[in-house]
């Protein structure tokens, strides 16, 4: 058989999860990132990451529209992916997601970006013309009300929205990480930990992301990147990419030190098979290294030119050594055989419904759907803070 | 075979007849089957098999298996010595034509293992399907419905055996059913019928007169992964150590 | 009630949400199969729908009750307990009409060879031969009766 080594279980040999369901995790995972970025500013009230604050939630949005699309390719029957809407089964991690991603998508983020944005929004129903006027006119479900008592009451509401949205994000990106660590069938994923270290990689990628974004687009706007604001977002990259080194270093001592039935089995195949993807790009270039650059930032006064660098670098390499955690996670725990005697290899298609350039192409849309994002509503220019929640 | 044209005339209408009634019935409307009077399961005798693969091939044709993908497969095992944690496993092709001769070896020993969906009572399979496509029927059955499956396949990742497939033509999630269509009209499953050694055998844990009550008795019996906690339902009589 | 005089817009998202919740439950009403539910979370119509397979092979009895013949000769002997169609192939057709289909012939140099071609994997007390070394090349059914193989128990041809 061509690509096994030892035995598998004949129907092990092909892999069913492909590179769309090592997409599909990245991708609400750089949601739930985003938004809690969104999140430091408009409950934690860090004032310094503001001029990120719409641009967070925009990128958010972008993204989650794009996440059903990796699981529709995917699906045998997408047309029947209604059913986990009429029929969902309690007993499944999977059947929540029809629910947790409307209710994140509407009640979460659309909601928190319509409150932040209706005055901008009512504004612009009066000034645009044409198709863009009635654009903006449905955005505003005919209420013009711009008040000042208006505006207030958003401002309170919006503040509770990001309080829920931050536990919601959690469950739009943790439940995918319990949809692995539940599986006692696989002691690759079979773990407590997997949703915690899916949430906590997810924060990062998330705040990366929205970093490169912020100066990659202002620096093409031809505008000044707000140090202070990339800065305080660097340092909060930092402390939780400690925290989730932390995370994914226990699991690794945890498995070698009880060394259980399946530890020859899975040391092997991180030994060969998944030694590149997992100790030269995850570990050592995904995470080490940025950390080390990050820390270099922290405890050394450094000219801003180098900082910016240093921020790119290693926010660029995070995102790559996330995408790279998902794909260990995902492909690695279908490379090994159950009966821990064997490994199968992935033959990832090129153009199939599955294939690269499928995940290729809903990697770039989320950009696609950022830019009209941005264009319909510009998150540049903001003057005002948002209030102290009421009662502090 | 001898038979008078008389004889052909008499049978022929007779067995069209019998055999129609035993088409005729599914279970929920059947009179003579009623599905909370059985608990289905199967007991395999590691000891009697001979590796021939009439089962795999018996599988494959009675529910048009795809080829490469298994309802059921044998495996042949070669342990050495003490050495129970590395076993030689091979299933060529499931074990379909057979398996290659080999020599004896004065060290070690030789077994085959035939596996199939263990019908878990506790299956995590079911557990996991997030729309209800796949249950266990009250007779004790994990079926697919196929016309709801998603194709998803969590339920494939989430069996602890590997006898789930994502089958290529139809796109859905597919597996031993324990021959649902024949045991509910009293035939026994293909594999079981075609074993020319009877280590396969249906069994029917609510039958009271069922022999499997009389062989737990007086028999060594393990089920596959009892770790993994399943409530498998298949019973291996003499299952070495060393089996994955 | 002036506190919802600046609040008119909330509860214009929040009817959004109100309608597509009812627009939801009328389309469930109408899609989720009727079965749905009855024996637990799952259509139990598919229990029907998967009892109702077509059949291949017809069981050893289905082929007893014409044969009568062969069970005789084959009751007595080492095959006994091998069912019919695990040699002569899958045929509840025949059974069904057996004018229409009649069962291949079959090949002894391979179906015999399937379970008796000696092999340290199989049990020790089981027959199995070397079969160049057993009978060069001589079809099997030449000395034994395929019904009733033992030579010395009086199946020799």
């Amino acid at each position: 058989m061509t690509g096994v080594e030892g035995y598998m279980y004949p129907n092990e040999i092909t892999l069913y999860w492909s590179v769309l369901i090592v997409l599909y995790p990245y991708i609400t995972g750089l949601v739930a990132g985003a938004f809690i970025l969104a999140s430091l500013e408009r409950v934690f009230r860090v004032e310094a990451v503001r001029p990120t604050y719409r641009l967070a939630l925009l990128t958010a949005l972008a993204f989650l529209l794009d996440a059903p699309l990796p699981l529709q390719l995917h699906l045998g029957h997408p047309e029947r992916s209604p059913e986990m809407y009429f029929t969902p089964h309690s007993t499944s991690a999977m059947a929540m997601f029809g629910y947790v991603y409307l209710w994140y998508l509407m009640a979460v983020l659309v909601f928190e970006i319509w409150l932040d944005y209706r005055r901008d929004i009512v504004l612009m129903s009066q000034q645009s013309k044409g198709l863009l006027r009635w654009v903006y006119k449905v955005m505003t479900l005919g209420s013009s009300n711009i008040s000042e008592r208006s505006l207030a009451i958003d401002e309170k509401v919006g503040w509770i929205v990001t309080l829920v949205g931050i536990p919601s994000a959690f469950l739009l990106h943790g439940y995918v990480g319990f949809i692995f660590g539940s599986i006692k069938a696989n002691p690759w994923w079979s773990s407590p930990l997997m949703p915690v270290v899916f949430i906590f990689s997810a924060m990062v990628s998330g705040i990366a992301a929205v970093m490169l974004l912020y100066m990659a687009l202002t620096k093409l706007r031809k505008q000044t990147i707000d140090m202070r604001c990339v800065d305080a977002i660097a340092m909060y990259m930092f402390y939780i990419f400690i925290v989730d080194f932390s995370l994914e270093m226990l699991d690794l001592v945890h498995r070698i030190y009880e060394a259980d039935e399946s530890f020859r089995s899975l040391n092997f195949m991180v030994h060969t098979k998944l030694y590149f993807s997992q100790i030269v790009v995850q570990i050592l270039l995904g995470t080490l290294v940025p950390l080390a650059l990050l820390f270099l930032t922290q405890v050394v006064k450094l000219q801003e030119i180098v900082r910016k660098r240093l921020y790119v670098i290693s926010g660029a390499l995070a995102l790559i050594g996330i995408f790279a955690m998902r794909w260990n996670v995902v492909i690695g725990g279908q490379l090994f055989s159950k009966s821990f005697l064997g490994y199968t290899t992935y033959k990832m298609a090129l153009a199939t419904r599955e294939g690269l350039l499928a995940a290729i192409a809903l990697t770039i849309l989320p950009f696609l759907f950022l830019w009209v994002l941005v264009k319909l509503l510009p998150p540049w220019d903001q003057k005002t803070t948002h209030a102290p929640a009421a009662g502090d | 075979m001898n038979i008078t044209r008389r004889q052909l005339l008499i049978l022929l209408p007779a067995a069209a007849v019998a055999w129609e009634s035993v088409l005729a019935a599914t279970p929920e409307s059947s009179p003579n089957y009623n599905m909370t009077d059985h608990w289905w399961g199967m007991l395999i005798d590691i000891p009697k098999c001979i590796g021939c693969g009439n089962c795999v091939r018996a599988c494959a044709t009675e529910n048009d298996v795809p080829e490469g993908h298994f309802r059921t497969w044998v495996e042949r095992y070669h342990v050495s010595d003490w050495n129970l944690t590395n076993p030689e496993v091979i299933s060529p092709d499931g074990g379909k034509e057979g398996f290659p001769a080999v020599k004896d070896d004065p060290d070690g020993k030789y077994f085959f293992v035939p596996k199939l969906c263990n019908q878990c009572a506790d299956s995590p399979c079911t557990q996991v399907c997030p729309v209800g496509a796949t249950f266990i029927s009250p007779d004790g059955v994990v079926l697919i419905d196929q016309k709801y499956c998603l194709g998803c396949a969590y339920c494939v990742q989430a069996c602890p055996y590997g006898c789930r497939y994502i089958h290529p033509e139809k796109k859905v999630a597919d597996k031993c059913t324990l021959c649902y269509h024949r045991i509910t009209k009293g035939l026994t499953t293909a594999c079981c019928e075609n074993c020319p050694t009877g280590a396969r055998q249906l069994v029917d844990l609510k039958n009271p007169k069922d022999p499997i009550h009389e062989f737990l008795k007086t028999h060594s019996v393990q089920v596959l992964k009892p770790q993994m906690a399943t409530g498998a339902k298949v019973f291996y009589n003499a299952l070495d150590g060393s089996v994955r | 009630m002036s506190v919802f005089k600046d609040a008119g817009h909330l509860f214009r998202f929040a009817g959004l949400f109100v309608i597509a919740f009812i627009v939801f439950l009328v389309i469930r009403g109408y899609v989720v199969p009727k079965t749905f539910g009855k024996y637990g979370h799952y259509r139990a119509a598919a229990i029907g729908e998967i009892a109702a397979h077509p059949i291949k092979y017809a069981g050893h009895q289905a082929c007893e009750s014409c044969h009568t013949d062969i069970v005789t000769v084959k009751q007595k002997g080492m095959h006994a307990h091998v069912n019919c169609e695990a040699c002569h192939g899958a045929l509840a057709a025949h059974a069904n009409d057996p004018t229409s289909v009649q069962p291949a012939k079959l090949d002894t140099a391979t179906l015999c060879i399937r379970c008796h071609s000696a092999s340290a994997a199989r049990p020790k007390d089981f027959p199995q031969v070397d079969a160049a070394e057993h009978s060069n090349g001589v079809p099997c059914e030449t000395c034994h009766n395929p019904h009733s193989p033992a030579i010395d128990a009086g199946g020799a041809k």
